[in-house]
């Protein structure tokens, strides 16, 4: 079993660092693990991406032309990932700043409305859990439970105390999901 | 006992792995994309442990010379840049081949030529293997392609570079520096005392006991009989290294029809197109130098007879291609593709350029 992913979006909107939780969580369950970062000045408000590749055997390639998965969270990203998702793979995309939506037939599209929802929930820097539980009800790739242990284990101890609303942001991710 | 496995970057790496050797001291200036190996150093903190010295100098061109006196006196020291502050070091890399100094340079390259870009780029192959600096020298040039080999080639390049007496090189770049994988790191290994440095290095410059004369360490010899026979000398060595010292690694290579030869993160890309490529029914391996100098040319030249065609895949306009073609000395036709300019090739890409060659 290997999944190959792709998150995209602005800088700042916690895209490494989702890609990061989910290395961590493969982690925890003994995957093998690659995270392959865009980390040019993007980092400061332009367009940011990861790639996290998930498998059971080793992984060749951190660089990759098509993707199971897309996690898409702006114009820009859409515009060059919705052709990089393999047939019948999976588009994730949150509808806020998104102007054209997805229009490919061939694969599945599922739309999280997650920056109103953690915005309505009052913990907007959990944006990027609830868009990470999304994926996770669709493709669990890695249980709930090595989530949180991969998220404990790439969160410094100081910030361990906000570890029960980044679960919570992860069920309502679970929630909320739908297909369009 | 189990090892823990651990998640890092190939940058976090280096500087844990340099740690854990027992390394003497780093002396760094901060580039993107590899300020994560000095980031971590401060980090971890080693003076406080090994008693590892940590600096960051004022440029690169004082961090490698803090290098060579670091060297001078024994001690394991090291210096990590990426491409244009390699630049700067070159003169420093070439007085240490003439002085016979060992230490360890990492360089994380990045697009160029200049300033260019911080995005990944191999084109410093040239500089590197052919000898960035002036002089008839030789760099000991290791090429790791995943997060394991970052962390393994620190103790692999300073144990090549005290055996031998010269520098040596980690050749990575943007790719391997800055994605993260699962990593075993090095046991932790004491550093070496005074004593143990008089006792192996005895050419250092520790201080003169009485009675001995004193040690002297330069790259400068006026009268050219003498100079010549250091050159000898070095080359000498460098041949030593030419039959000793190749690493390579082959993939699906037996019963291949055709052979990608690529390093570091082109190799592994490559991996991927080899996946590809056998899905279709193509027999194509995967040949992948660790050592870029000493090029494991006698080990690729095996397959000139035997196999219909090489494609080299580089991020750079072709640079190794130029070695692969003298290893096999243009019995098999060689083919070359490549990104330029901090454009990472996609493994579909090499896929349609292996195509278009068969």
């Amino acid at each position: 079993m290997k999944q190959e992913i792709i998150i995209a979006g602005f800088g700042g909107q916690g895209v490494l660092s989702m890609g990061k939780i989910l290395a961590y969580s493969g982690l925890m369950e003994d995957k093998e693990v690659c995270w392959f970062p865009s980390y040019g000045p993007e980092q400061r408000g332009g367009t940011a991406n990861v790639t996290v590749i998930l498998s059971d055997e080793k992984i060749s390639s951190p660089v990759l032309n098509e993707y199971d998965i897309a996690i898409i969270l702006n114009q820009p990203s859409l515009d060059k990932f919705e052709k990089a998702v393999k047939k019948g793979g999976i588009l994730i995309f949150d509808d806020y700043g998104i102007i054209h939506a997805p229009t490919r037939k061939d694969i599945r599209i599922f739309k999280i409305d997650a920056m109103n929802t953690a915005v309505s929930e009052g913990y907007e820097k959990a944006f990027n859990m609830i868009v990470l539980g999304g994926m996770l009800k669709l493709s669990p790739i890695v249980s709930l439970e090595s989530v949180m242990r991969g998220l404990k284990k790439s969160l410094p101890e100081r910030h361990h105390k906000l570890l029960p609303i980044n679960e919570k942001a992860i069920l309502k991710g679970m929630e909320i999901i739908q297909e369009t | 006992m189990v090892e823990e496995v651990k998640l890092m970057k190939g940058n976090e790496a280096i500087a844990h792995a340099a740690i854990r050797y027992g390394a003497d001291g780093y002396f760094g200036y901060p580039i993107t994309p590899q300020s994560e190996i000095m980031e971590t150093l401060m980090e971890e903190a080693p003076w406080e442990t090994t008693g590892m010295v940590v600096l960051q100098a004022e440029s690169e061109v004082a961090a490698i010379n803090m290098v060579y006196g670091g060297a001078a006196c024994g001690k394991r020291v090291m210096t990590s840049s990426s491409s244009p502050g390699i630049s700067l070091k070159q003169e420093g890399i070439s007085y240490m081949a003439g002085a016979e100094l060992p230490a360890l340079i990492v360089n994380v390259m990045r697009g160029g030529p200049g300033l260019g870009t911080i995005q990944p780029s191999q084109a410093d192959y040239f500089q590197t293997v052919k000898g960035g600096g002036h002089g008839d020298y030789r760099l000991i040039t290791l090429a790791p392609a995943s997060v394991q080999e970052m962390a393994d080639h620190v103790a692999l390049g300073f144990d090549l570079a005290f055996k031998y007496n010269n520098p040596a090189m980690i050749l990575a770049d943007g790719v391997i520096g800055q994605m993260m994988e699962k990593v075993i790191l090095p046991d932790f290994r004491p550093r070496k005392t005074e004593a143990e440095i008089r006792a192996e290095q005895p050419w250092a410059t520790l201080g003169k006991p009485k009675g001995r004369k004193p040690n002297i360490i330069t790259s400068l010899e006026l009268d050219s009989h003498i100079m010549e026979r250091n050159n000898l000398r070095f080359q000498e060595k460098y041949r030593k290294i030419e039959a000793n010292e190749v690493l390579y690694e082959e993939l699906l290579c037996a019963d291949a029809d055709y052979l990608i030869v690529a390093f570091g993160s082109a190799a592994r890309i490559c991996q991927k197109t080899v996946e590809l490529a056998r899905a279709e029914g193509i027999k194509v391996g995967l040949f992948r130098p660790i050592t870029l100098w000493p090029f494991p040319s006698v080990a690729l030249k095996k397959y000139a007879e035997k196999i219909k065609g090489i494609l080299t895949v580089e991020l750079n306009a072709g640079q190794m291609v130029e070695d692969i073609k003298l290893s096999v000395e243009c019995k098999v036709p060689v083919h070359f593709f490549g990104r330029l300019g901090g454009i990472v090739p996609t493994p579909d890409e090499a896929l349609k350029a292996l195509k278009a060659m068969l």
